[in-house]
């Protein structure tokens, strides 16, 4: 148990670091702590995927994408409420992954992992081509960001960079709370069972496809979330972010932190978009260095950074 | 070998940019065709014993998420040696001609990649066939443990076919540098298009490849042709079919 | 729940590892099911089971014809199974297999919150009582030793509260007493419980079973009580022309 203390000592630690960080931090930083909370919900989704259910997805910016040009595009006419744009994105996106889902999930390991990209490119080509509604290369710009419920009253708007902020975190804590639940239900404990052995799971009873494709569904649901607020976050919504280096990317983040976890998501979350994002201001190469990041914590942190901790 | 190397599309465009390279320096397009496979080779049976070797205990994804993080290096090194703009070169003046067939006409440079593709094909098929390799590395797939105990040195077997494979990547880069533009993120598009076309034919299968890259071939082409925004997604919708039908690919065992 | 198995053909490639198999076994019927390895045994529980698709033939549980059933509905209609091969839950607790198992039974994975279920717990806790795995509860399955995870592996089965039961090979590789308190186990049972299993330890057949089926070459080619099968020379030649 002191191992579940210490985690639990972590997040409050992190959660009040983040929470201050309007009040003290360059608006630089406010603006990555942004994207990385964004990144770490979306990160959150694919470890309920690739840890506790063992779908190692390679498309999951399929649903991030699609997400965020729900968002867009409901935003762009005129729709201007927070909750109804964050749900349209994960209803959206909950919608495309069910013959997704349906379609990759009759294939394992490997075939998955491909067919998963499969989609997501053939989903990226669409972005691309369909321009009537997805202004093609461009991409939706000039995404608003909606009013607060009970707007005015407040005296501050979304389109300052400290509340938006604040809106991000609350919506990564509701999803880590979510999940945290959810991968302790009796629903996440037949996820796991389906991971580490299948064969059984059907033969005690369980209808596991069923399940795989719920959880792979309520995984595309959360990262289309995060695709929401990522439009919101940016003012756009362009092909890029369906694009496979996003998937790969999200992908590091997990292993990076550590995946079955929840936290190290989080974790490899901020340190990629750090990385990301900081590199690229100050260093030019900075491409280069992330690859060889990766390519560091692959060999030498196979475990991800929760690792470390969950090995002491 | 069951390794699942994102860093193969790296190994393309790299033989595409030492192409470019060997070309403006030396004029010769023979030479660029005999260096960049050789190079290639070399580095890739480099990755091989540097890097991949402790991984093949690891699975899939540890190796996706290192080649991923290659194929970032990678595309880096070649943007800051190269810059970002596109580059090109020209075919060959012996042939640059075009060619008259059945009332079409070819360029003669798109029959010699035509023939490269058939011979490269065709060769590869009967070694896989006729010699040990295509056991030795069917057998080490399998079994890892068996083949130790027939006496198979597989540590030495999968260096040389990772640098082969890496090597035949080069040689396509080469080869495909005349006839398509030079870019950094060149290396994308092939890949996602080569693993298509291995996962569609079922990997571990040579003849899987060759139909593979004949049906996504003729699809990409007529695609193009007929309806120019869709043809990716043509693609990959023939793909999703055909493994939503048989989920191990055309040839695939199991 | 009784089975009914008629005409069960199957293929791989050209090797048939079952070829017309009739097996029909009684509610509450207690069936031994022997022959030497490679006699296709297995691959006709994964047959019944629902794990493989015959090339021929029928299989019939409880009077309705399962042919075309999932594997997961076979189980709900009262099948349940053991595997040659360990398979637990290796990297979940030993209480979280048989929580699985038990959850299995009452159809309660579709719940989305996590709730402190002391039915369960109580369940669980007297399942490990029974197969004498309390101590290791809390242990992850991957690390038991073989016996107790051959235990588990029939307590899983069982907490799934199936009415026919499959057991391949249950009691390979354990010792004299492992073997006796498992007999034990599988005896306690609800009269009418149906049992298949397949052992090689004549012993425990002959303890557990009331009639016996004989595979050899994916051909059934004796049935009948243990006295008949004993003297069937068909069974004699080939136990006795191979040993
Ligand atoms: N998946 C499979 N692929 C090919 N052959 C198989 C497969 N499973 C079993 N066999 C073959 O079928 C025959 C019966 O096997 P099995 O049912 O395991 O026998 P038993 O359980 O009686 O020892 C054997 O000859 C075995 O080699
Ligand atoms: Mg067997």
């Amino acid at each position: 148990m002191t191992v579940g203390r210490g985690r639990t000592l972590l997040l409050l630690a992190l959660l009040v670091a983040l929470a201050s960080l309007p009040l003290w931090a360059p608006r630089f930083w406010i603006y990555i702590g942004t994207q990385a909370l964004i990144f770490a919900i979306f990160a959150m989704s694919l470890d309920l995927l690739l840890g506790y259910a063992g779908l190692a997805s390679f498309g999951h910016a399929a649903f991030y994408g699609v997400g965020a040009y729900a968002c867009g595009l409901l935003a762009l006419r005129h729709v201007d409420a927070l909750i109804p744009l964050l749900l349209i994105g994960a209803l959206a996106s909950a919608a495309v992954a069910v013959p997704i889902g349906a379609l990759s999930l009759r294939a394992t390991g490997i075939y998955f992992l491909m067919l998963t990209l499969a989609f997501a490119q053939i989903l990226w080509g669409l972005a691309v081509n369909w321009t009537s509604l997805t202004r093609g290369t461009d991409g939706l710009i000039g995404v608003p960001r909606p009013a607060l419920p009970g707007a005015g009253a407040l005296g501050f708007t979304l389109n300052e960079r400290g509340p938006f902020f604040i809106l991000c975190l609350a919506v990564a804590v509701l999803v880590f709370l979510l999940l945290e639940a959810l991968t302790r239900s009796p629903f996440g404990r037949t996820l796991e069972g389906i991971r580490e052995n299948e064969r059984r799971m059907r033969a005690l009873g369980f209808p596991t496809f069923r399940y795989r494709l719920a959880v792979f569904v309520v995984g595309g649901a959360i990262a289309g979330l995060a695709g929401s607020l990522a439009a919101m976050s940016n003012g756009f919504a362009t092909p890029d972010l369906l694009y496979w280096t996003v998937s790969g990317l999200v992908l590091v983040a997990v292993v990076v932190g550590g995946s079955r976890s929840l936290v190290g998501p989080v974790l490899g979350a901020f340190l990629v978009l750090i990385a990301q994002l900081g590199l690229s201001t100050f260093v030019d190469r900075w491409e280069l260095v992330l690859g060889a990041l990766f390519i560091a914590f692959v060999l030498f942190l196979p475990r991800g950074l929760v690792g470390l901790v969950r090995r002491a | 070998m069951d390794v699942l190397n994102l860093a193969h599309g790296s190994f393309y465009m790299i033989g595409a940019y030492t192409a470019y390279s060997v070309v403006l320096a030396t004029h010769s397009f023979w030479l660029a065709l005999l260096i960049a496979p050789l190079l290639l080779a070399l580095v890739g049976g480099l990755l091989e014993l540097v890097f991949f070797r402790r991984l093949y205990r690891h699975g899939h994804l540890a190796q996706v998420l290192l080649t991923f993080g290659f194929t970032l290096v990678f595309v880096d090194l070649i943007r800051s040696g190269y810059g970002p703009t596109t580059r090109s070169i020209a075919p060959p003046p012996s042939l640059g001609g075009a060619v008259h067939f059945l009332g079409a006409t070819f360029s003669s440079y798109s029959l010699f990649v035509l023939g490269v593709a058939v011979v490269v094909g065709a060769l590869l098929l009967a070694a896989w066939r006729r010699l040990r390799v295509g056991a030795v590395l069917r057998a080490g797939v399998a079994d890892k443990e068996m083949a130790g105990l027939l006496g198979i040195d597989l540590a030495r077997v999968f260096t040389l076919t990772f640098a082969f494979g890496a090597g035949l990547a080069g040689l396509a880069g080469v080869i495909a540098a005349p006839e398509f533009a030079i870019f950094p993120a060149m290396d994308a598009s092939v890949l996602i298009l080569a693993l298509v076309v291995v996962v569609l034919g079922g990997l571990g299968s040579i003849e899987g490849a060759i139909v593979g890259a004949a049906v996504i071939g003729l699809g990409y082409v007529i695609g193009t042709t007929l309806f120019p925004q869709v043809a990716l997604v043509l693609i990959f919708g023939l793909m999703a079919a055909v493994l939503v039908v048989r989920p191990t690919g055309l040839f695939g065992r199991r | 729940m009784d089975l009914s198995i008629r005409g069960l053909t199957v293929r791989f490639g050209a090797v048939a590892a079952l070829s017309g198999v009739d097996l029909e076994v009684p509610a509450g019927g207690r069936r031994a099911l022997i022959g030497p390895n490679g006699a296709g045994k297995t691959t006709l529980f994964d047959v019944i089971a629902g794990e493989q698709r015959p090339a021929a033939g029928t299989v019939a549980l409880g009077g309705r014809d399962a042919t075309a059933l999932p594997p997961w509905q076979r189980a709900r209609l009262g099948l349940g199974r053991t595997f040659q091969r360990s398979t637990l839950f290796a990297q979940l607790t030993v209480a979280e297999n048989l929580a699985l198992a038990v959850r299995a039974r009452c159809r309660a994975g579709w719940r989305f919150w996590p709730v402190r279920d002391r039915e369960l717990e109580r369940e669980v806790a007297d399942r490990l009582e029974t197969a004498h795995l309390s101590g290791a509860a809390r242990r992850r399955a991957g690390s038991l030793g073989h016996g107790e995870q051959r235990r588990l592996e029939i307590e899983l089965a069982l907490a799934a509260g199936p009415t026919a039961l499959l057991l391949d090979e249950p009691m390979a590789g354990l010792s004299g007493a492992e073997r006796t308190s498992a007999v034990e186990r599988l005896r306690a049972l609800p009269r009418e419980v149906t049992l298949v299993i397949v052992e090689h330890d004549l012993d425990a057949v002959f303890a557990l079973a009331e009639r016996i089926s004989v595979l050899d070459h994916g051909v059934k080619i004796a049935d009948g009580t243990p006295a008949e099968v004993r003297a069937d020379p068909r069974v004699q030649e080939v136990y006795l022309g191979t040993a």
